[in-house]
């Protein structure tokens, strides 16, 4: 660490949480000519689309903003390139931004080329969550893409002497129906340096309009992958690359004490020491593994940790409440009731199981480190480096290679912070991957949750009272979008036995389960058909919409759940992130309970689809996924140490437990495209545990169900 | 304890001076540099790390590198010939079978595989071959939907041998 020169303290501290620092000044820099647009970052940090507040600077201006969020550049050649600080992981967003840009150039897609995830090139952007690609960054570029297009025809109308309006682009070219001539891109490029911000009016193509967005346009660079020609970051290889292993604690929140023995004879091994961590360099994978596993060191043993055995009861007793969101009174709504309900349901602890584990390369080269690494947050890494390691995030590049999925469970540097500590004590470029049990132990969780519900109902179906206490797994649609006068809603804050943070839905899996179980459960009370005393209990539109495209393409039956001897139908709604989705599910129930999923119809709806064969490949996937929480994962622990940390001891989805499954696509043209990545992962388990009831009469409330 | 083994790679025949216990998956990436052979689990249980060897689909991360010495050894980087994808590579494309493409060349050499034995495999039957590959994606009913292409397409694909 010596090598590196300290910085103050206060450079640090400098540097806000959210680093807007890809600002004009570095963008003037890095400018070299053609013709640049810029989406300014409040654009993008604006929380709803309809909230969005431009500059209120009409018209083109030479103005630019303080802080750009995205810029679309055509380069004097011609080229066109979109810079974004969003990353690709699966989403299939290279594509879909894709589409967005093209369809305002008039250009084919083979003309853009998208550049991600990289601090140094791209502007700032929080992350890659939360399904706001499509609702914030696809607007943003299409309109940079819009204004981009309108300043080329102006730069060719001047040139030609002719009114704008004259002017269109056809097969990427510029052309006027008065004359013969025509401009390519780079024709109009060409000697050009203009800098744009996109004005507040400019236009966008509508959606009914959409002939390239609104299509399926297949993985705009799915050949790399077919071929294998992709370098993911653990696919990477610099000169003279070490390959590291780290030594790792004896159990979750042990503390490194000491080396108590290196063995002697490691040639080509180094081992680096530094606070808590400590791990190796070697010339290959085999020897640096080979040599951090012959290291001995003592841990200091943290105090007892639960388990499994006692997780919910610890969970329960170790709580703080949060605030209450209360309306009318829980109290009230319980006396006018007919029949009252309290269950009480549990989450698991799940793992993202990412296919591709953490990986990272690092080089400190001339004081400047950079980290390629498949992360969801590329800026957030690069401050965790930074106070890792001591370096001002300007000496920092943080670089996303497309990655091998994430599923939420990438938003953290551990992986880079590792490589980046091998990197500078070895003054070589370091790759550390992540063994498939180092991905299981020493990242982080789906969290664990349990939930108490207590209900009134009258016997017309009217639900009178709902109060609802989520533990630990957090607040993502813990509110109900049924009608219900008396509500109680209120999270408690537990310190979580295991490291946990996001997962593809976050806490809307859980609350979903609870809620969409307990509604199950309400109906059974009444003798209602699920479907009905759902409708009878829901006014928003939307919901109901998709409820009905699901129990129509099902073939729902009322009253008739029971399908055959041992099997059954369930029924599930759900709201969040912007989409709507209402799933129907049959199962079959063997006489050793084992269940089976037969058929699963999802209708999802969130707004106007972008990518119609993209958006069903996201549904399909988020019910394959949501299969193994619902049926059968589940992170076994004991004091700290992960019990079933190897995929032949925590069972994902394969092939044969994927059932037929049809996806009902709303298309909301008159509606913002809202993302799609997460929600339609929320409706699975409750339909599959309310069908499994349909089948034996057996209620489950714990997930997994099996 | 390193020796020479002598291999048969995509056709091309060289040798590797390493541990002959190492696994054929690391001598691919690590000295042979074909990194579309991907790591997953280690222990065969995702298929990420698929090869055939003589044709078969093999685990490359549990077969020790002595093992398959001489042996016709095809990876992912093997399958396009001249410029010209193979059938079950063309087919992902057409029913674009992946999203984060990770375990798309392990899925894409067990389907080459399967169609190798078997060229009109049914529905079942190739889900019951393909059941040891994982896509974490969830992918599973397009790469269904793509081997049934690959399968149409040429009334049964053969191909991954080096003959």
């Amino acid at each position: 660490m010596t090598e590196i020169p300290e910085v103050e303290r206060y450079e640090l501290d400098e540097e806000p949480a959210y680093n807007f620092n890809f600002d004009r000044r570095q963008f003037l820099k890095a400018f070299s000519g053609g013709i640049a647009l810029l989406v300014p970052l409040t654009n993008l940090i604006a929380q709803q689309p309809e909230q969005q507040g431009e500059s209120g600077r009409g018209g083109f201006n030479r103005d630019m903003p303080q802080e750009i969020g995205a810029w679309i550049h055509i380069e004097p050649d011609g080229s066109i390139v979109a810079y974004t600080g969003k990353v690709e992981f699966g989403q299939n967003i290279r594509t879909s931004l894709t589409q967005a840009v093209a369809e305002e150039l008039h250009v084919p897609l083979a003309m853009i080329r998208l550049v991600m995830g990289d601090t140094d090139l791209t502007p700032f952007d929080m992350g890659t969550f939360g399904s706001l690609t499509t609702p914030m960054m696809a607007p943003q570029l299409r309109k940079a893409a819009a204004a981009a297009r309108e300043t080329l025809i102006s730069i060719v109308a001047q040139q030609w002497q002719v009114e704008p309006s004259t002017v269109r682009v056809v097969d990427a070219k510029f052309v006027n129906h008065d004359t013969t001539k025509s401009m390519t891109f780079a024709d109009v490029a060409k000697g050009v340096k203009l800098v744009k911000t996109i004005p507040a009016d400019v236009k966008t193509t509508p959606v009914a309009q959409w002939t390239v967005a609104g299509t399926s346009i297949p993985k705009v660079d799915g050949r790399d992958y077919v071929t294998g020609k992709h370098k993911y970051t653990s696919d990477m290889k610099r000169d003279g690359m070490l390959y590291g292993a780290v030594v790792r604690p004896s159990r979750i929140n042990a503390t490194f004490e000491a080396r108590v023995s290196t063995p002697a004879n490691m040639p080509g091994v180094q081992v680096v020491e530094d606070g808590n961590f400590l791990g190796v360099a070697g010339v290959d994978q085999t020897t640096a593994t080979r040599a951090a596993k012959q290291i001995v060191a003592r841990w200091k043993e943290p105090p007892p940790q639960p388990g499994n055995a006692e997780l919910f009861d610890y969970l329960r007793k170790n709580a703080t409440p949060g605030r209450a969101r209360n309306v009318g009174s829980i109290a009230d709504g319980l006396a006018a009731a007919d029949k009252k309900l309290e269950q009480t349901y549990t989450i698991a602890y799940i793992a993202h199981a990412p296919l591709e584990p953490r990986a990272a390369v690092a080089e400190y080269v001339d004081n400047k480190l950079t980290v390629w690494t498949g992360t969801q947050r590329p800026f957030g890494v690069r401050g965790e480096l930074a106070d890792a390691l001591h370096i001002p995030v300007s000496r920092i590049r943080v670089i996303v290679p497309d990655t091998g999925s994430g599923y939420g469970g990438k938003h953290s540097g551990e992986c880079a912070i590792e490589a980046a500590r091998l990197a500078i004590a070895t003054k070589k470029p370091v790759k550390v991957v992540w063994s498939r049990e180092e991905e299981f132990t020493w990242a982080y969780f789906r969290p664990a949750g349990l939930i108490d519900v207590k209900s009134g109902v009258k016997n017309d179906g009217t639900i009178t009272a709902w109060e609802f206490h989520n533990y630990n797994s957090g607040t993502s649609a813990i509110q109900t979008r049924y009608d219900i006068p008396n509500q109680q809603i209120q999270f408690h804050e537990v310190q979580s036995p295991l490291r946990q943070g996001s997962y593809r839905g976050l806490a809307a899996t859980a609350n979903h389960f609870a809620r969409e179980t307990h509604i199950d459960e309400l109906g059974t009370v009444l003798n209602m058909d699920p479907v009905e005393f759902r409708l009878k209990n829901l006014k928003d539109e939307r919901m109901r919409a998709v409820l009905e495209a699901a129990a129509n393409r099902f073939g729902w039956r009322a009253g008739r759940q029971k399908t055959g001897p041992t099997r059954g139908a369930g029924v599930a709604v759900g709201f969040e992130k912007g989409g709507y989705v209402a799933t129907c599910a049959e199962v079959s129930v063997d006489s050793a309970g084992k269940v089976k999923l037969e058929r699963v119809v999802e209708a999802f709806e969130c707004g106007a689809i972008v990518n119609p064969k993209h958006l069903e490949n996201q549904i399909e996937g988020a019910v394959v996924q949501a299969i193994g929480g619902a049926l059968f994962e589940q992170i076994e622990f004991a004091n700290g140490s992960i019990l079933n940390p190897r995929f032949s001891r925590y069972r994902l989805p394969r092939f044969s437990d994927v059932p037929p499954i049809e996806v009902v696509l709303v298309n909301r043209k008159d509606l913002a495209s809202a993302g799609a990545g997460e929600t339609p992962i929320v409706g699975l388990a409750p339909a599959v545990g309310n069908a499994v009831f349909a089948a034996t009469g057996k209620r489950l409330r714990s997930l997994p169900l099996g | 304890m390193a020796n020479v083994t002598a291999l048969n790679v995509n056709g091309k025949k060289l040798t590797v001076n390493v541990d002959p216990q190492t696994s054929l998956l690391t001598v691919l990436r690590n000295d042979l540099n074909l990194t579309g052979t991907k790591y997953g689990c280690g222990e065969s249980r995702c298929g990420a790390c698929t090869v055939l060897i003589d044709g078969q689909q093999t685990r490359s991360c549990v077969t020790p590198v002595g093992k398959v010495a001489n042996r016709q050894i095809t990876t992912i980087e093997g399958l396009e010939k001249n410029g010209r994808l193979h059938p079950v590579q063309d087919a992902f494309l057409q029913a674009d079978a992946m999203q984060c493409g990770y375990c798309t060349p392990g899925m894409i050499m067990a389907g080459v595989a399967l169609l190798n034995k078997n060229t009109k495999p049914s529905r079942e039957e190739i889900v019951q071959h393909m059941n040891r590959n994982v896509c974490r994606c969830g992918t599973y009913l397009r790469i269904i939907a793509a081997i049934q292409i690959a399968s149409a397409a040429k009334g049964g694909a053969k191909g991954g041998r080096d003959d």
